[in-house]
C-alpha cells in the first residue's frame, strides 16, 4: 500500500517496506509510526539512524540478533538488549525499525 | 535446539555477478547463521573475485553486495578460507581482498581479519573435516 509523505506518494511492498530506499525522508518514519500508533522519540531515532548507517556501510538490513549486538557496541550495553529494543519497537526491532528507516526487510528474519 | 554443533562449509566457486550463485550463497549464510552451527566459507576458482575490494557495479545495473561480506563476522562466521592457487592464477594477492573482522561480544576476544589464504592440501583437509558442504 503506497504511503503519502510530504505530499508525495511512495510505493511500498506488500509488507509495508519502502519499494525504493532512495525515496526515504524522515517523514517516512513519522508517517509509518503514526499508522502504528507510535510516537517517535529520540531513542527511536537513534535506532533508525543507526540502521541507516549500518545499511550504508554494509548494504544489508541486519537480523535482529546482529542489530542487538551492534547497537550494544555502538550505543552502549544498556541499549543492546532485546528488552530495550522491543520496548521501543513492539513489532520487532529489526523489522519495524528497518521499515521506518526505509530499508528492506532484514535478511535472516522470517 | 540440538547441542551438536556441526561444521558447515559454504564453498563459493563463481564470480560475483553474471549468475545469482554468489548472492544466493551469501544470503543462505546470513540466514543460516541463526542456527548456531560452526560456519566457514571457502572461496576457490572465480569465487575469489567475490572478496575483491573496491567493486563497482554501477555500469552493470546490479547491486554491489561486496560490502556485505564485511558483516559476516557479526553473523558469527568465524573462518573464511581463500584458495592460494586460485588467487595466484588470477594475479591477485591477499591485499586485493576485503578484510573481515570478528569479535566475540561477550569475551571481547577479537580477530582482526578472519580471511585466510590456504593451500590445496589445507583446502582438502577442511573439506574433509566438514559435516556439511554447500557448493555454490
Amino acid at each position: 500500500m503506497p504511503i503519502e509523505v510530504d505530499g508525495k506518494i511512495l510505493e511500498t511492498d506488500e509488507e509495508g517496506y519502502l519499494a525504493n530506499i532512495n525515496d526515504w525522508v524522515p517523514g517516512v518514519a513519522e508517517v509509518m509510526a503514526k499508522e502504528d500508533d507510535l510516537e517517535l522519540t529520540d531513542e527511536h531515532w537513534d535506532i533508525i539512524n543507526f540502521l541507516r548507517e549500518y545499511y550504508e556501510e554494509y548494504q544489508i538490513a541486519p537480523a535482529v540478533r546482529v542489530l542487538t549486538k551492534a547497537v550494544g557496541k555502538k550505543l552502549g550495553k544498556e541499549k543492546g538488549n532485546s528488552k530495550y529494543l522491543y520496548g521501543l519497537f513492539p513489532y520487532g526491532p529489526a523489522k519495524q525499525a528497518c521499515r521506518y528507516a526505509g530499508l528492506p526487510k532484514p535478511t535472516g528474519c522470517v | 535446539m540440538s547441542e551438536v554443533v556441526k561444521k558447515f562449509l559454504y564453498l563459493n566457486r563463481k564470480a560475483p555477478y553474471g549468475t545469482i550463485y554468489a548472492w544466493e550463497s551469501l544470503e543462505v549464510v546470513l540466514i543460516g547463521a541463526a542456527f548456531d552451527q560452526e560456519v566457514r566459507l571457502m572461496f576457490i576458482d572465480d569465487g575469489v573475485y567475490q572478496l575483491v575490494k573496491g567493486q563497482d557495479t554501477s555500469e552493470i545495473g546490479m547491486k554491489n553486495f561486496s560490502p556485505t561480506y564485511r558483516t559476516l563476522g557479526d553473523y558469527e562466521v568465524k573462518r573464511i578460507y581463500v584458495d592460494k592457487d586460485s588467487l595466484a592464477v588470477r594475479g591477485l594477492t591477499k591485499e586485493d581482498l576485503v578484510e573481515i573482522p570478528w569479535e566475540d561480544w561477550e569475551t571481547e576476544e577479537e580477530i582482526e581479519n578472519i580471511v585466510e589464504v590456504v593451500d590445496a592440501a589445507r583446502i582438502a583437509e577442511l573439506m574433509d573435516e566438514s559435516d556439511v558442504i554447500f557448493s555454490f
